[in-house]
């Protein structure tokens, strides 16, 4: 199949970007957007052109590293699903794909579509774990965890930290992916101990990295590749409250 | 003759005693060491969150923006410990025993025994952490059962126990750096080791984001790199998993054990085109309720809901009853390729099996099924558009773990003191296969239960390095510097990735999951070729000083062209058929393996010697179990 490329090139945080246009005739509707960009930048080094810098790893839609926008959507155009497992069978040969980074204050463009989602790690610095040494640990069985609870705190624990619930919000909130682990962790009888403390320290960590607030437009939940709930956000007020 | 320096006494008793034995620095000392982390997947988050937890100054680097994104977070099944939950007659010796024989007898037994001594801790740990575990309604964990085994140990969270696990030490790891215990370098790739006085005491490393080169130093250096089976291009692994870390190091002195022993997973999905970059892993629970199968006749070419049960091929369960379709990984693997070879390989390709699902959805009910591997027929959907509750998955072996790995003795240290290395990097615990859902469970003990005592042990004899001289790492640094100009400016024509996939196309076809003296040897000459083909014709675009993923690329090619010639030497040397190394020269009248303790009850360690691969051996004693043929049957 046939597409025509508008990819969108910044040299540095610093240059200005703009879009590029590149043709590219054959392709197979099993490739996964990656591996398309893998044909490209083949053709543009062998040209001797600077390839596009993206990000990807895994490609198995669970390390988090991918993610562009294609035609204006997160990810994919395809619901619940990572850039790498798009594959070019959700396009029509012909079609123009517009591919663009992540745009959000607190995520950086390093390059073309690399961009800086560090802010989420020091979200989780701030508290987004339970303060437990090594080696200290009771008995696993001995902490009771009904059937339903850790069902419920996988949901939220399934977060892979990508940035489209950032990059969809039209603030830029984080708290999609700041509700899931301080839901995670507060639902569990070993980390409820200190979800008071650890609720105000990341929602302050939160805005301190220039996320936007949540208005509960619930755009995120729509373009989670794993399906995380909005209640996390819910349940994050709520704890937020408390403490 | 190479020492394992392992400790004296019974097998329950050997890791308590080192222990109860091991020098300790005092509390108030322990800042004053400083240890260099290389790698923050399992084993590196948990030994740097465990050392810094001590008191030691840690230092970590990883090549990702965030240690989050490891490649341990895709792992699926689950982690195996002995906890005997299920009451089916586990324990710390049968997970030994199990162990040891999935691993075909090549694996050192006071290693295996501690991995499956730590295994209850470590689960401990890990619930501790907040990770989500599957419970059963009553609140108790549940398990499951992997390949290789006849209980049900595996501990799991849905199909992503490795991104919970994986969560739970980048949790741990974060909170260290918040509380400075950990300076995290993110976007950092080690370029060498720097030695000092034969000690591993630092090293070079380049920033991903500006090209900047920088010398690091420490009393000791821990890589927990992972594995390199990325060198097969093809492969379950991610894009960026790469071996350059330890290869480094090799180069360096380490002698590298086992290298050719790479584990091929029977259950990835198949290469469906030519432009394919990886093959994605399904889990290998699939297996417990999945039933694998091919057509009786070759060449078939109906859909796989009009063949009849009497022509189906159930062939794991028809040539391993007792194990069935949950036969070992390795012996899953080359039954698949026997099958294919035969002309009875499915999908478009002809490189593929079955692995269907619809006794188990008439047996327990479409809801159960879904519950037990739903997040999982729902990936498989969306790389393959496929409905496997209504068609069966097609799957085929692809290459995944390595077993090679640098060499270490007891205390995880290689031939070069003050270098740890831990986890999949290293070659310790799994011999020449791995049993599913031991990947985990070696790195997170590697990292969170043994290091922390050995890597103190080791200190305890160190002085603590001062502030470093100036002339501290300019040789490496230089050496460096002027490799990767080296690889700017040979200006050819072919890209790192031409040259990485042509590298696989061999490695896999020459060296893969059958191999043979004649083949290999060719094999060796044509990558010989390829390395000459790489320093003539090899393109990298930009410069050094930016982010430029080609010249990384570029540098990591280039040390996996080396390494695959140790791999041919290494495959080359072992003249019999063990785990994941099946010679076809060494098969039994029934086609399985057959392997030589007489002659090769050893691991082979080879030392790099300026490129001509010199073999040291270490014997291997089974003083508590006796090594017996391997049969699932």
């Amino acid at each position: 199949m046939k597409l025509t490329l508008k990819i969108w090139r910044q040299a540095s945080n610093v240059s200005k970007g703009s879009f590029e246009t590149y043709e590219l005739i054959d392709l197979h509707p099993e490739m996964s957007v990656p591996e398309m960009l893998d044909v490209l930048n083949e053709q543009l080094i062998l040209e001797g052109k600077e390839p596009v810098a993206f990000d990807s790893d895994c490609r198995e839609g669970i390390c988090g590293q991918c993610g562009f926008v294609i035609n204006g959507n997160i990810h994919s155009p395809e619901k619940g699903v990572t850039t790498c497992q798009t594959h070019l069978r959700s396009f029509k040969s012909g079609e123009t794909l517009v591919i663009e980074p992540f745009r959000a204050k607190a995520f950086p463009i390093k390059k073309d579509l690399c961009i800086d989602r560090r802010a989420f790690d020091r979200i989780i610095m701030a508290g987004g774990y339970i303060s437990v040494n090594t080696g200290q640990a009771p008995e696993a069985n001995s902490t009771r965890i009904s059937h339903e609870l850790a069902e419920e705190a996988f949901d939220s624990a399934a977060c892979i930290g990508c940035g489209a619930c950032v990059a969809m919000c039209k603030n830029a909130s984080a708290a999609l992916f700041t509700g899931a682990k301080i839901s995670h962790l507060a639902m569990l009888p070993q980390g409820s101990v200190e979800a008071g403390k650890r609720v105000k320290s990341m929602v302050a960590q939160m805005d301190a990295e220039g996320f936007g607030s949540c208005t509960m437009t619930k755009a995120c939940e729509a373009v989670c590749p794993q399906g995380i709930s909005v209640a996390n956000i819910v349940r994050m007020n709520s704890e937020y409250w408390k403490a | 003759m190479m020492n394992p320096r392992i400790p004296e006494g019974p097998l329950d008793k050997k890791w308590e005693w080192y222990i109860a034995k091991a020098r300790l620095i005092n509390p108030a000392n322990r800042r004053k060491y400083k240890v260099i982390v290389v790698g923050t997947g399992l084993a590196g988050s948990a030994i740097a969150a465990s050392m810094a937890e001590l008191g030691f100054q840690c230092e970590v680097f990883t090549y990702h923006e965030s240690p989050r994104r490891a490649h341990s977070v895709a792992a699926q099944g689950g982690i195996n410990a002995a906890k005997g939950y299920k009451n089916d007659g586990d324990s710390v010796w049968r997970m030994f025993y199990d162990t040891l024989k999935g691993g075909d007898f090549r694996s050192r037994e006071a290693n295996v025994f501690r991995m499956a001594e730590c295994s209850m801790a470590l689960i401990d740990q890990a619930v501790a952490q907040g990770v989500p575990f599957a419970r059963e309604y009553g609140g108790y964990l549940s398990n499951r059962s992997f390949g290789g085994v006849q209980v049900s140990r595996t501990f799991y969270a849905r199909g992503q126990t490795g991104q919970q696990l994986l969560q739970g030490a980048y949790q741990a790891l974060m909170r260290q750096v918040a509380l400075q215990q950990v300076q995290l370098n993110t976007c950092h790739e080690m370029m060498d080791l720097v030695l000092e006085n034969g000690k591993a005491k630092g090293i070079i490393a380049r920033n991903l984001e500006t090209g900047e080169l920088s010398t690091h130093q420490a009393d000791a250096v821990i890589l927990a790199t992972g594995g390199y089976g990325k060198i097969y291009y093809l492969s379950t692994l991610a894009m960026n998993c790469n071996g350059s870390a330890i290869w480094r190091a090799h180069r360096k002195g380490a002698y590298f054990a086992a290298p050719s022993w790479t584990q091929f997973h029977p259950t990835s999905l198949p290469q469906l085109g030519n432009h394919q970059s990886k093959l994605t892993l399904m889990s290998e629970s699939l297996r417990n309720d999945g039933r694998i199968w091919v057509p009786l006749k070759a060449h078939d070419t109906r859909a796989p809901q009009d063949i009849p049960e009497e022509e189906r091929d159930y062939y794991l369960e028809r040539k391993y009853p007792s194990y069935g379709n949950l036969a070992p990984r390795d012996i899953s693997s080359r039954a698949a390729k026997e099958q294919i070879d035969a002309g009875k390989g499915v999908g478009p390709m002809k490189n593929a099996v079955y692995l269907d699902f619809q006794t188990a959805i008439q047996r327990d009910g479409k809801e159960t099924i879904q519950k037990r591997y739903g997040n999982l027929f729902d990936m498989y959907e969306k790389i393959t558009g496929v409905n496997t509750y209504s068609s069966p998955m097609l799957i085929s072996p692809s290459a995944h773990f390595s077993m090679g790995g640098l060499w270490v003795d007891y205390e995880l240290q290689s031939t070069i003191p003050g270098l740890f290395v831990l986890g999949e990097a290293n070659f310790a615990d799994h011999g020449a296969n791995r049993l599913g859902a031991n990947s985990l469970l070696q790195a997170c003990v590697d990292g969170y239960f043994i290091a922390p005592h050995t890597v103190m042990n080791y200190l305890a004899g160190e002085k603590p390095s001062e502030t470093p001289h100036h002339e501290f790492g300019t040789i490496e640094r230089l050496e460096t510097e002027k490799r990767i100009q080296r690889l700017l400016q040979i200006g050819g024509n072919k890209t790192a990735e031409q040259f990485h996939r042509a590298l696989g196309t061999i490695l896999t076809k020459e060296c893969g999951l059958a191999r043979e003296k004649s083949v290999m040897e060719a094999g060796l000459e044509k990558i010989k070729a390829l390395q000459q083909e790489f320093y003539t014709h090899l393109k990298v675009p930009g410069n050094a000083k930016q982010l430029n993923m080609e010249l990384e690329k570029a540098a990591r090619v280039e040390d996996y062209l080396e390494l695959a010639q140790l791999i041919f030497h290494d495959a080359l040397q072992r003249e019999e058929s063990c785990g994941a190394h099946f010679r076809v020269e060494h098969q039994t009248p029934g086609g399985e393996a057959k392997r030589d303790d007489l002659n090769y009850q050893f691991v082979s360690a080879w030392e790099y010697a300026d490129g001509n691969f010199k073999l040291h051996k270490e014997d291997l004693h089974f003083e508590f179990i006796k090594p017996q043929e391997r049969t699932y049957t």
